[in-house]
């Protein structure tokens, strides 16, 4: 089990840390077209953040703050989203995850930015969820098999 | 080479699972070294980052000590090990040369993608646009394999029922 850390300094730090590295895996979501970065490791850092909760502020924090049911129901939305932007690649009559013919009142161009942009929203999503629920099991130590 | 030496050889398994985050950390300084800069960054966060925490947390489960392996499948192994890094080697001499503009790789897609990249996604950073849209259906099975390795841990993990 993970008990809450005796340090005030880790506590304080972790706390002013989480928000940051949220804001920062955020923003390499966004940025991830013109810069390093996208979906896959904005989800990560997003997960990360949760992680360095429970290893901080302990096991009760962690719990309070993540319901496994909605991670679950996260992890399988994000994928859908993936699946739906490409399924409404085919509504504009054209093939699967072809993202210039998806339905925005947008050039096909920008259409294909967006198609990009929202993938990368479902990736970041469903690998946060994935990485978080795999941590709440592995350490709930509390319940064993 | 050195890193994966002695996180092989630790009996203190928290020790071997520390190596590897820092193999994995020099990993990324070799990526960022070749202008990967998109795979160094993957390294970081989740080789250095997430896989470490996760092998905390199975430690946390488990015991840190290691049992000794049984005597009569190390030369097995090692056989098996040695069998596989000398084919690996092998296959390697047929790649061309790194950064080589007149390999095969080199000249068959890449340049519409990196000529194109602006113009028919609106995205400078080409990885993206690859990643996402140009190999869109590779991209989308990570996903769903990222998922299902979830759900199967989750699976496997999960509370019993009383």
């Amino acid at each position: 089990m993970i008990e809450r850390h005796d340090s005030l300094i880790v506590v304080t730090f972790v706390r002013v840390l989480v928000p940051l590295v949220q804001l920062f895996a955020l923003y390499v979501l966004a940025y991830g077209h013109y810069g390093p970065g996208g979906g896959f490791q904005a989800g990560v850092l997003l997960a990360a953040t949760y992680i360095l909760t429970a290893l901080a502020l302990g096991r009760e924090a962690f719990q309070r703050r993540v319901n496994e049911r909605i991670c679950m129901a996260l992890a399988s939305g994000g994928v859908l989203l993936y699946l739906a932007t490409g399924l409404a690649g085919m509504l504009g009559a054209s093939t699967f995850l072809d993202y210039s013919a998806l339905p925005l009142p947008v050039s096909p161009v920008k259409a294909r930015y967006f198609g990009i942009l929202f993938i990368e929203i479902g990736v970041a999503i469903g690998v946060a969820a994935t990485l978080v629920l795999l941590f709440a099991r592995l350490a709930d130590t509390e319940h064993p098999r | 080479m050195v890193f994966a030496v002695i996180a092989v050889r630790a009996a203190d398994l928290l020790a071997a699972v520390f190596v590897l985050g820092a193999y994995s950390f020099t990993m990324s300084l070799v990526w960022a070294g070749i202008g990967a800069v998109d795979v160094a960054f993957t390294e970081v966060v989740v080789g250095a980052g997430a896989s470490t925490v996760l092998f905390l947390a199975a430690l946390l489960r488990t015991s840190r000590r290691r049992s000794a392996p049984p005597s009569g499948l190390r030369w097995v192994a090692l056989g098996v090990v040695v069998a596989v890094g000398v084919a690996l080697v092998a296959v390697t001499r047929p790649i061309a040369p790194w950064g080589d503009p007149g390999s095969p790789p080199s000249r068959h897609v890449s340049p519409r993608y990196i000529t194109q990249t602006v113009a028919e996604t609106a995205t400078p950073n080409a990885v993206t646009s690859v990643l996402a849209d140009y190999r869109g259906y590779d991209t989308l099975i990570e996903t769903v394999v990222i998922f299902s390795s979830g759900v199967g841990g989750w699976l496997l993990l999960r509370r019993r029922q009383p």
